[in-house]
């Protein structure tokens, strides 16, 4: 079997942000069951404590712990991998690297009794940040024995549903962010160690939009940031619910300027069999009008995420509202753009 | 009983045409165009005659520019071309505009505001002391929670001076539309809190038996932190805590003044959703929370509200496409693309429109008490005054 040659082989670690309401957990959960291909294991991480997850995959709020939600997209030749869900809080990851450093799980519980977690995050944002994106450090670097007992990478790939596209910089930049704050100790060793997970190559942040002005601009803007902080690597972008325009390219702009033939249209809708065709014309005309220049300027926008030179993806619009069987529909969409 | 699935229906411009009105705070999730309608609303309240002021958190560019704003200065500009400005010589149409109304708007700069109260409640070298410190910067610019007070401090600010008869609040662009309640009790009880204290040195807590068992869980707390965050990031912090020291009891009133301002006579809330599930499930709990805080609910706006101007059933449509596609195989056959093209786009729209309505229903069926208006989904971006007068009018077909 030849390996399937995708974007982004080699990546461990796929950040997923996009403004609100452009469908980001969505395509992180569809991205992380089009990722879990040939038994692979995949963990699709979600850091806002949402319970976005859980609501998209249908099952009870998730805890800070590792559950199996939903087995990945298989094809014919073999079966789907695994995908574990985790909604990591900043305040169990800290109590979990307490554990696993100093061996200080009970002073931790008492700590956060005593709000000093609560400071902790508050004081300094950035530490936060570091709680969470250690996690999915932790996650990516993880190693177990095999079957024939050689190590590896106990995940294929985590997915990161990341907060949004405005914060996303920041989020990731950890090191620096921290940098101010913590200029030694063991603060900003371990943001170091997380850094040099997220600035290597085998991470990537990929952006969801949708061909609108707000969210796109967001997206130029995001992308513009990771350019600028250098080490972090922009990975695709995903244009979420496209609705493709079926009317004829030369007839797009005519009906963008209204200037569509209600008479020859009325005629195709009597042929069709339609009563009061000549009115029902002028209002799907209408109807095709609004359409025509709402396609016209999300082709500019399209055009303008394209110049960006990212690997662009489209996903379709899901007709009847997101469910499980939508989900593994933009799975397979992704994986045939060769997202994953 | 009322039919649970139409609500009762939102009048808007009766909401901003009463003097009695002098707050509206315009909530929901992000991507719901709350921006937008706050901006609309407003515009629509200041041809109705008020002297409006719209405090925004984070507009669209081309929206932004519409209303004059084309920097985050956090001082109210007056939007030309709206109310009384139009008789003062603008270029623009009449537009059967109420007199004496006023726009102004204006970008919330949260770091600023921020800067502001600490510069109001410490003496001017502490002050200096206080805006020094990375803590301090690392707080002011990106505290999860810092957008959200500043944002109501601001209403705070703008509702003491008085200069306006009617405030329009965009809420931040929070996660979760609960956020911009819930941020500036969190930060307050933050600045305010015993831990904050513990840090400043144990001898500010109080009696001295209490003392000896502070002193003790101040050993263990900074033992910990100390291993955690190292020896230096806990002295920047308690510096920076002990120069805040001063400043805690103002951050506590100023909370407390803004959330009595919310829920005072006068206030109105208006939840703001898409007819989509994330959007309306946020909106459902926000009105619940709206109601255990007893604050005052004007209502829902549904915006981007498909209204297809055909009359013709999805069903219908799709079998007359189908007809004309078989047709247009036939040979010699005419082309027929364009109606099949609208057909199609009609019969989705239909569809679209049936999944909006019974989500719109879960809503009502849940809350048949608030009342909803509806915005039109819009071809374009609102991007002029114009454009958010069209949506204005939407709320004069109540």
């Amino acid at each position: 079997m030849t390996t399937r040659d995708t974007d982004w082989d080699g990546v461990r670690l796929h950040v997923v942000t996009g403004k609100g309401g452009t469908g980001k957990t969505t395509v992180a959960g569809a991205l992380a069951l089009a990722l879990a291909a040939r038994g692979r294991r995949v963990l699709l991480m979600e850091v806002e404590g949402r319970q976005g997850i859980a609501q998209l995959f249908d099952v009870p709020p998730l805890p800070y712990a590792e559950r199996k939600v939903a087995v990945g997209l298989g094809t014919a030749a073999d079966e789907g991998g695994d995908v574990f869900a985790l909604v990591a809080d900043p305040e169990s990851a800290l109590l979990e690297y307490l554990e696993m450093f100093y061996n200080l799980r009970h002073a931790g519980t008492a700590l956060t009794k005593l709000g000093v977690m609560d400071f902790a995050t508050t004081i300094a944002p950035g530490l936060r940040d570091v709680l969470l994106t250690g996690k999915a450090a932790e996650a990516v670097r993880r190693k177990n024995v095999r079957n024939d007992g050689s190590r590896g990478r106990h995940y294929g790939a985590v997915v990161m549903d990341a907060p949004a596209t405005g914060r996303i910089g920041r989020f990731l930049n950890v090191s620096a962010e921290l940098s101010d704050l913590a200029r030694v100790g063991p603060v900003r060793g371990h943001a170091d160690t997380v850094q040099s997970v997220i600035s290597s190559p085998e991470t990537v942040v990929h952006f969801v939009t949708v061909l609108e002005e707000m969210p796109v601009q967001e997206t130029l803007d995001g992308i513009a940031e990771l350019r600028a902080l250098g080490g972090i690597r922009a990975g695709g972008i995903i244009v979420n619910m496209a609705r493709p325009v079926e009317l004829p390219a030369n007839q797009l702009e005519a009906a963008a300027d209204g200037q569509l033939d209600t008479d020859q249209l009325a005629l195709e809708l009597k042929a069709a069999g339609l009563d009061d065709s000549p009115s029902l014309a002028v209002a799907l005309a209408a109807e095709l009008s609004d359409q025509a220049r709402t396609a016209l300027a999300q082709r500019a926008l399209e055009q303008r995420l394209r110049a960006e030179g990212q690997p662009c993806y489209e996903l379709p619009w899901v007709t009847g509202g997101m469910d499980l069987a939508g989900l593994y529909r933009l799975a397979v969409a992704l994986r045939e753009q060769r997202a994953a | 009983m009322a039919d649970s699935s139409t609500p009762p229906l939102l009048d808007i411009d009766r909401l901003i045409s009463d003097r009695r009105t002098r707050i509206i705070v315009c909530c929901g999730s992000g991507g719901v165009g709350k921006t937008t309608a706050a901006a609309a609303i407003g515009l629509r309240a200041a041809e109705h005659g008020r002297r409006v002021v719209v405090l925004t958190v984070d507009p669209a560019r081309r929206l932004a520019q519409s209303m004059g704003l084309t920097s985050l200065d956090n001082t109210p500009r007056l939007v030309h071309g709206v109310g009384a400005d139009v008789s003062s010589g603008s270029d623009q149409e009449g537009n059967g505009a109420a007199p004496g109304g006023s726009l102004h708007a204006m970008m919330l700069d949260m770091k600023r505001t921020f800067d502001e109260i600490v510069e109001a409640h410490a003496d001017p070298d502490r002050a200096a002391q206080i805006l020094a410190n990375p803590f301090y910067q690392s707080l002011s610019s990106s505290f999860a929670g810092t957008q959200e007070y500043m944002a109501m401090e601001k209403l705070g600010q703008l509702r003491r001076a008085d200069e306006w008869d009617l405030i329009v609040v965009d809420t931040p662009p929070s996660r979760s539309a609960l956020d911009f309640l819930d941020a500036p009790q969190r930060l307050a009880r933050f600045l305010d809190g015993r831990l904050i204290r513990l840090l400043t040195g144990p001898a500010k807590v109080g009696g001295r038996a209490y003392l000896r068992m502070i002193n003790a869980g101040f050993g263990m707390v900074t033992g910990i932190l100390t291993k955690v965050l190292g020896t230096q990031m806990l002295k920047d912090v308690q510096t920076f805590v002990s120069a805040l020291d001063t400043m805690f009891g103002g951050f506590r009133e100023r909370a407390d003044y803004t959330y009595q301002l919310l829920r005072a006579p006068g206030t109105a809330f208006l939840v703001i959703a898409s007819p989509e599930p994330d959007a309306l499930r946020e909106a459902s709990y926000f009105v619940e929370r709206l109601g255990e805080e007893r604050m005052p609910l004007a209502g829902l706006i549904l915006n981007k509200v498909l209204r297809p101007a055909a009359r013709l059933s999805a069903a219908r449509s799709m079998a007359a496409a189908e007809v004309l596609q078989s047709a247009a195989q036939q040979p010699a056959a005419q082309s027929n693309s364009v109606a099949i093209a609208a057909l199609r786009w009609h019969a989705d729209r239909m569809q679209q429109v049936t999944a909006q309505r019974r989500i719109a229903e879960h809503f009502t069926a849940a809350h048949p008490l608030v009342p909803v208006a509806e915005i039109p989904a819009q071809p374009d971006d609102v991007h002029d005054l114009d454009g958010l007068r069209r949506i204005g009018s939407a709320f004069g077909q109540a």
